[in-house]
């Protein structure tokens, strides 16, 4: 009997704006979301396999097309799992350009998706503020490495391309500045009730799930789970600056905001003593023949673990690379986090393991016999109307 | 480092035991011990499954279980040799935990190895009307160059 009552929400698959198309099918009673079956695949494009045909030089800008968020994380990943089968060690300034790379690409990722979530809430304020404080960051990517997406920073054996010193006084300051708004957000998240009714409590993805899914990054960290690569696994100089791992314990999409934000701290952190460590002299190794072997490579991207495999038979391609997204563990996670709550707090637990939201938008409602409902818009303004309507019970309730 | 302790733990189930380096430690297990082993590592020593690689060797499937230990750094490569050509099948991890559900569906898909006990084996990243028996990570799968529009214009006039 109960199964007459069900009916599948189908949200997805594609959006031409946005990275990573993916499909989900929610199954629900009446309000609430008692099932969850992901699809993904819409955006295969056997890179693998066409890895396998690539010189190993190519194959760094090949990966670095897997995703335009995170692009550095991959050839990252990938040129680190090159020196770990050549067993050699990547020049040192070189190493701290890398960082430095890698956790601005950090802060402007997290900024993106606070200012989507926020969205998504129906905060369009935070939306504006947020990717008002992320342009700066793209400006200096571009002040660095000529493009705002897509760096081209890496290269087996070091980077590609020197930070200038007289560049570093803009990085400076720009990071000043980030640090400031960081601040705002910060002090908003906290003191913002509604924000907190929205996100307390939500999406709730257990210690036990979050082991048993292998979820990784931020998704696994604010479920208590402690592990981040960039301590775990050192590379490049993560193990000579000093930060912290941010681990919360609720697992909500609170608790989500909360750690992004404050990694974004710890980001800062590491930029401004790489530009005070990083040492003069050649920015690479020199690399010439790839012998047989394999090796591994791990970086901590800003959504978690990013995990490369190569083998060599001695060619100048790999024999076989494999690529593991953080996103590729963290989604599973959904089939836990969603069920159990309403379809307007789905659109922002769905979000709230950094996927894309290309999802959501394009979202239609069906019911059973295959008519028409809800289309995404709707699935975000039932989200944002549920702000609204939370808002006006605290009006009431403090008579403002 | 837990390295000694792991391999005094698993003595006996393991073979060609290599250190890379200190944080990368490779050996191969036979296919009926895999879950053993596996749920040592997993149960005993808390470790975390990052992904599964498959490869194809030509006449052999080799898969390799990364676990990673994340309060050493330590990364341990569980190798498996799956021999049989016609129907290569390993068993299941799902029943253990559920990182490996995804990941068996993409080697099935990718390499076509059967996977025991996996409760659902469909596609993952294919297509469904994807061809079935064609794998696109074997060695002896070359897929076709599809036209350009473009081209196809130009071999016609």
């Amino acid at each position: 009997m109960a199964n007459k009552k069900r009916k599948i929400v189908p949200i997805g698959p594609y959006h031409p704006l946005q990275e990573e198309p993916e499909f989900f099918k929610l199954v629900v009673e009446g309000e609430s979301v008692v099932d969850l079956e992901i699809e993904i695949g819409y955006n295969h494009r056997g890179i693998e396999k066409l890895s396998e045909s690539k010189h190993w030089d190519q194959v760094t800008f090949l990966v670095e097309r897997i995703c335009g968020i995170c692009s550095t994380s991959h050839p990252f990943a990938y040129v680190l799992a090159v020196e770990d089968l050549l067993g050699i060690e990547p020049s040192e300034r070189g190493s701290y350009i890398r960082m430095i790379v890698a956790e601005l690409e950090r802060i402007h990722s997290h900024l993106l998706w606070l200012g989507l979530a926020g969205h998504f809430i129906g905060y369009n304020t935070v939306w504006m503020w947020a990717w008002k404080a992320r342009e700066p960051v793209l400006d200096l990517f571009e002040l660095i490495s000529g493009n705002r997406n897509s760096y081209a920073m890496m290269k087996i054996g070091g980077a590609r391309r020197d930070i200038k010193e007289e560049d570093y006084s803009a990085i400076r300051k720009t990071i000043k500045d980030v640090y400031k708004d960081l601040r705002l957000f910060q002090k908003a998240v906290e003191d913002d009730p509604i924000i907190h009714k929205r996100t307390k409590g939500i999406g709730v993805l257990s210690y036990e799930d979050a082991v048993s899914f292998g979820a990784v990054g931020p998704t696994a960290r604010c479920s208590g789970v402690d592990v981040d690569v960039r301590r775990d696994d050192p590379y490049a100089f993560y193990k000579d600056v000093d930060w912290n791992v941010i681990v919360l314990k609720d697992g909500d999409v609170y608790a989500k905001v909360v750690a992004r934000v404050l990694e974004m701290f710890e980001s800062c952190r590491i930029i401004e003593q790489c530009l005070d460590k990083m040492p003069r002299g050649e920015i690479a190794v020199e690399v010439r023949d790839i012998p047989a072997g394999e090796g591994i490579g791990r970086v901590e991207a800003p959504r978690g673990e990013c995990f490369h495999y190569v083998r060599s038979d001695g060619t100048n391609r790999p024999v076989r690379h494999k690529v593991r997204a953080p996103s590729f563990m963290n989604v599973a996670t959904n089939q836990a986090s969603v069920p159990g709550y309403t379809i307007s707090d789905a659109a922002i637990t769905l979000a709230a393991v950094d996927p894309c939201y290309c999802c959501t938008e394009r979202s239609v409602t069906f019911d059973r016999k295959g008519n028409k409902l809800l289309k995404g818009e709707d699935l975000i303004k039932l989200s944002q109307r549920k702000t609204e309507i939370l808002r006006e019970q605290l009006r009431k309730q403090y008579g403002k | 480092m837990i390295k000694d302790e792991v391999k005094k733990k698993l003595e006996g189930k393991f073979k060609d035991w290599s250190v890379k380096n200190p944080r990368r430690v490779y050996f191969t297990v036979d296919k009926s011990d895999l879950h053993s082993v596996a749920e040592t590592l997993y149960k005993d020593f808390k470790m975390r499954l990052s992904t599964v690689s498959g490869v194809d060797n030509g006449d052999n499937f080799e898969l390799i279980y990364h676990f990673g230990s994340d309060k050493t750094g330590e990364l341990f490569n569980v190798r498996v040799f799956v021999h049989e050509q016609d129907n290569p099948e390993v068993d299941s991890l799902v029943p253990m935990f559920r990182a490996t559900e995804w990941v068996e569906r993409e080697i099935h898909e990718m390499l076509g190895i059967k996977f025991i006990g996996h409760p659902d084996l469909k596609h993952l990243l294919l297509d469904h009307d994807w061809p079935e028996g064609k794998y696109p990570l074997r060695k002896t799968c070359i897929l076709e160059k599809k036209p350009y529009p473009q081209d196809k214009e130009d071999e016609n006039g």
